[in-house]
């Protein structure tokens, strides 16, 4: 009696841990195309991995000429531990390059900021390179709403 | 010379993680964009930001027509040594730029 | 008796100052941006329109073909603290209601003896700006002179009046439908209360004549000159209606 209610349980928690990672996964779509390859470009090989990276930016914004963007990092930033470069890519402007930022241990905090431009609604995705050549991301889905009125100037 | 907004504290304790802002005036012309006469306007954007603390990089920035109009860029660093904080801007047609600011640290 | 009546008295008093004034249902502009676009304007050292304001300071000083500069009549710039919130205001000179940019000009033909600049010229906005946000802060205070009344009305009756291919009035979408959307975007209250203000849309400063000229011409109309009658008279107008609400200039809008 003990031993199968054991393994009930431990078959519950499998099960929802599979639910949870799906239920992750279908949150954002993997990027692809031209996106994924410049992700794959500055990664030179080494895998990607989500986490440690939050890019943070208005799920909505006010206008797509100008859009405050900041990246953050989970790092201590220590001389043997550090972001040494944060890199930004996006989806559907001209080109797929944002910005590229050099950081290192005198940066202190692996946290910047800039303001952007988005042609449209699109996917961005943030990424760090660590000290020790890991690649860690964060991947973001922007609605860029165009202004109603053609002003003309 | 263009019109530059810079922000950092005058002074800070050793080791502290100070956080410094930096803006300047320039139009980030994307090379995509039609001028009035319907012809594309060539790119025209800063391509490139450099922070040296007493000489030293601590932060640079490279940057592409992604980046709004006069370009707004923050960062923090670590105060080490009282010195000068160096900031500079390079882009396109020459452009160059060149900001200073003291830092006391105590 | 008499202590009855002069409690009666003074709890009528205190009854009266206790009643709520009609309630404020304006609301800026500002209110209706994003969180990360508020926070632009609140940041001194981020907001780009300090940019045109540093420009100012130095044309404040600046001596144009050895003309006295407007520090040497004015003294520092909080000297003219108050000033932008009082305008448009009459101008003796021209016998006219002008707005602020006018007035400037007027001064830096006058007193510098140098030629006014064109409409959103650099130069003009820098000033502005700097001017303008000696009055942030304060309540917008159009004054109270018998002579812009005909003009203020009249710039009422243009505000009421449909324009354009599209004949619709600013009073249809910003009085009637405020808070209501145009395509996605919402439809403000449109209260000139940070002008001149940096509009991401330009990716830079530009006046509140600017911002007029473009919405006639989003509801294909013929936009009204700058520097025109009918300009200042609408400008007039808006004062009025925003009367009392603060100052933020100098703002920035989507």
């Amino acid at each position: 009696m003990a031993s199968s209610s054991r393994t009930r349980r431990l078959l519950l928690q499998a099960g929802a841990a599979v639910t949870a990672q799906v239920l992750m996964k279908a949150a954002w779509a993997q990027p692809t195309g031209e996106l994924a390859a410049a992700v794959a470009q500055f990664a030179g090989g080494q895998a990607v991995r989500p986490g440690r990276v939050r890019l943070e930016i208005s799920p909505l914004v006010d206008n797509g000429n100008v859009v405050p963007m900041r990246v953050r990092v989970d790092s201590a930033m220590t001389a043997s531990d550090h972001v040494s470069e944060i890199a930004v890519f996006n989806e559907k402007n001209p080109q797929r390059d944002v910005a590229r930022f050099t950081l290192g241990p005198r940066a202190g905090k692996p946290d910047v900021a800039t303001r952007i431009r988005l042609a449209t609604s699109q996917q961005l995705v943030a990424l760090a390179r660590m000290s020790d050549g890991s690649v860690w991301s964060d991947t973001v889905d922007v609605v860029v709403v165009l202004a109603a009125c053609i002003e003309g100037e | 010379m263009a019109r530059t907004l810079i922000q950092l504290p005058a002074t800070a304790r050793r080791g502290e993680v100070i956080e410094v802002s930096a803006l300047i005036a320039h139009p980030m012309e994307t090379g995509y964009r039609p001028g009035a006469d319907g012809r594309v306007l060539p790119r025209d954007i800063v391509r490139r930001f450099a922070c040296r603390y007493n000489g030293e990089l601590v932060f640079a920035a490279e940057l592409h027509p992604a980046i709004a109009a006069n370009p707004y860029l923050a960062f923090h660093t670590v105060a080490t040594d009282s010195g000068t904080l160096e900031f500079e801007w390079t882009g396109d047609q020459g452009f160059r730029q060149v900001e200073r600011r003291p830092l006391q640290v105590t | 008796m008499k202590r009855l009546s002069a409690c009666w008295i003074a709890a009528l008093l205190l009854g009266c100052a206790a009643l709520p004034a009609a309630q404020d249902t304006r609301r800026s502009g500002f209110a209706e941006m994003g969180a990360s676009t508020q926070a632009m304007q609140r940041d001194d050292a981020g907001n780009p329109a300090m940019l045109w304001v540093q420009d100012g300071e130095q044309l404040w000083r600046a001596t144009p073909a050895n003309a006295r500069a407007c520090a040497a009549c004015h003294g520092e710039p909080a000297a003219m603290r108050g000033v932008a919130a009082r305008y448009p205001a009459w101008d003796e000179g021209l016998r006219r209601p002008v707005n602020l940019g006018t007035r400037i000009n007027a001064c830096r033909q006058r007193h510098q003896h140098q030629p006014a600049w064109p409409a959103e010229h650099q130069e003009l906005l820098a000033l502005e700006a700097l001017v303008g946000l000696q009055s942030r802060g304060q309540p917008i205070a159009p004054p109270d002179d018998a002579r812009l009344l005909p003009h203020r009305a009249r710039g009422e009756a243009l505000y009421r009046e449909r324009i354009g291919q599209l004949e619709l009035s600013c009073m249809q979408c910003h009085d009637e439908r405020a808070g209501g959307r145009l395509g996605a975007a919402l439809i403000p209250q449109g209260h000139a209360t940070g002008y001149p203000l940096y509009r991401l849309e330009w990716q830079a400063l530009g006046s509140l004549g600017r911002r007029l000229r473009n919405c006639m011409t989003g509801v294909r109309a013929e936009p009204v000159a700058y520097g025109s009658e009918e300009m200042v008279q609408l400008e007039l107008y808006l004062a009025s209606r925003a009367k009392g609400m603060t100052v933020e200039t100098p703002a920035v809008r989507p």
